[in-house]
């Protein structure tokens, strides 16, 4: 895919490699409390909920909805597609379990608050890292 | 209350360097220009200073985001200090000098110089602003790569500055509250009206709702007039306990009661309710410490590094209520110098420059002490709020004049 565009690559390691490089199976995972069945998001090696650690790896249904977002217009970086469309997505598993993410495969002007969006994946540094990104899920077959 | 530090703790002289869009100079020689004239302001000398405190201290990374750290300035006055701090996990930017108030009123120091150095205008250079993390390498194959947040859950996304951040705070608080672009001007067109009036200011010519509404956008909501103005220049305080102050050259503005709280999550974009940020709790928490209210502040200088921030510390502190920010503001009057609660009388960041925070204590000072000419706020204001921050970075001080 070379419409790829540039971006900064997260340092992955054992602590966040089941969300960075779970794209690879399809799959938007977080780690998850065995005991109090809370997501966590940024990893953290302690239940922020009961402070337990028996911490588990699992995938969500990588569906939510556009919490907001904002068009980027200033050209940080050389791109061909400004404006394109920040969002943070709030995921259907939990109240408050989001993410900063982009809403791509549809024109950035149509984003809005609400907006319904499915995960998809966008692979980087040859495989070394997938980036959950969004997408409407109207527009998607 | 006898165990808090507010009555203990008073500021007995301001100083600042000259401050400039690129003025090319040496920032250790800014930083020490803003320190010896807060000192000589104060009545004191060097000698007498035994405490020093700095926000965000020395750091690499982001070009002229720092003139001088704690030890550059120890090292060049050759101080004897009992108590010193510098950094930048702490409340926003005036978390330095609330530091130094606990440092006063605990003993820990008599007199602390508070400074705030910044050099963003010639460092960062003549080009459009490059974003966070993107001169270190960058690259999908190998170069720098975001390690921990908030930049590994935000770089990778091309979210590159601040302003991507706060502008879906900004969105969100439009979204729920029916917030326009049109309200928010009035942050920013009320910034410069202040700013005509400021020889310090970094933009001075007039602007009209027309001129707003046509600049370039940023990150929408947020046009280019949202965004403060890199520059170079330092800011010092002193703080003094209050006994001390009463014997010096000024009247002590005392502080009456700080505001350092972070209850929610510390994160840009993982705190609980999007359209505030942290300041809503240090907010929240400075009328916690003090029986006076909102309506007896006489001037307001509130952060306003993205446009948005300032509105969201006008709700956080009260001034109106929350989500009533947007028909607050709209038409400046109730902000302006002669309204309701007078604004950023200096022009904030917005166009006064980027002074990183210390720009709203030195106004808030200088105006309680009747000393911003053109631009003084009328009736002898006798208290003043300043704060700092945006994000998960806030911390705010009301200051009285006795």
């Amino acid at each position: 895919m070379s419409d790829k565009p540039f971006r900064v690559l997260p340092r992955v390691h054992a602590g966040n490699e089941h969300f960075w490089r779970g794209g690879r199976e399809g799959r938007l995972q977080f780690r998850r409390c065995r005991a109090c069945q809370t997501w966590i998001h940024p990893p953290s090696p302690v239940c922020p909920s009961c402070y337990g650690k028996d911490l588990g790896v699992e995938a969500a249904s990588g569906l939510g909805t556009v919490a907001s977002f904002t068009l980027n217009h200033q050209p940080w970086v050389p791109a061909p597609d400004h404006p394109y469309a920040i969002a943070i997505v709030e995921l259907d598993e939990q109240p408050g379990l989001r993410l900063m993410s982009n809403v791509v495969n549809c024109p950035a002007e149509s984003v809005q608050i609400g907006m319904r969006v499915r995960v998809v994946f966008e692979e980087h540094g040859d495989g070394d890292v997938w980036i959950p990104l969004f997408e409407p899920v109207e527009a998607s077959p | 209350m006898s165990l808090a530090l507010e009555g203990r703790a008073s500021i007995s002289g301001v100083g600042q360097s000259e401050v400039g869009r690129r003025l090319g100079r040496d920032p250790l020689e800014l930083t020490l220009d803003a320190c010896l004239a807060a000192i000589e302001d104060a009545g004191l000398r060097p000698e007498d200073i035994d405490g020093l405190s700095t926000y965000p201290g020395a750091m690499a990374g982001q070009p002229g985001f720092t003139g001088a750290g704690v030890t550059d300035v120890h090292d060049a006055l050759r101080l004897e200090l009992d108590w010193f701090s510098g950094g930048m996990e702490r409340p926003g930017q005036l978390g330095a000098a609330i530091d130094a108030c606990a440092a006063v009123a605990t003993g820990l120091a008599r007199h602390v110089l508070v400074f705030r150095s910044v050099w963003e205008g010639t460092a960062q250079g003549k080009g459009g602003r490059q974003g966070i993390g993107v001169s270190g390498g960058g690259g999908g194959g190998g170069g720098y790569r975001a390690s921990g947040p908030p930049m590994e859950y935000t770089l990778p996304f091309r979210a590159y500055s601040a302003a991507n951040w706060i502008a879906m705070n900004a969105q969100r608080h439009f979204y729920e509250f029916g917030t326009t672009r049109e309200q928010l001007a009035w942050i920013a067109l009320n910034a410069r009206r202040n700013a005509e009036l400021n020889p310090n200011a970094i933009y001075r010519d007039p602007m009209s709702l027309d001129d707003y509404l046509a600049a370039r956008m940023i990150s929408t909501p947020f046009c280019l007039y949202d965004c403060d103005v890199p520059c170079d220049g330092a800011t010092a305080v002193i703080v003094s306990h209050s006994e001390l102050a009463r014997d010096l050259r000024r009247r002590p503005l005392r502080v009456e009661a700080v505001g350092s709280a972070l209850r929610g999550r510390p994160s840009w974009d993982q705190f609980d309710d999007l359209t505030t940020m942290a300041l809503r709790d240090a907010g929240r928490m400075l009328w916690e410490r003090t029986d006076l209210r909102p309506a007896d502040v006489d001037v307001a200088e509130l952060y306003d590094g993205f446009s948005f921030i300032a509105l969201a510390w006008l709700e956080a502190l009260g001034f109106c209520g929350k989500g009533e920010g947007g028909p607050f503001i709209e038409g400046g009057q109730r902000i302006s110098r002669d309204g309701e609660i007078p604004l950023n009388t200096h022009g904030g960041q917005l166009s006064g420059g980027r002074l990183h925070g210390y720009g709203f204590l030195h106004e808030a000072c200088v105006q309680l002490w009747g000393e911003a000419g053109p631009r003084q706020v009328t009736g002898a204001p006798r208290v003043a709020v300043a704060a700092a921050g945006g994000g998960p970075l806030g911390g705010c001080m009301l200051l009285v004049r006795d």
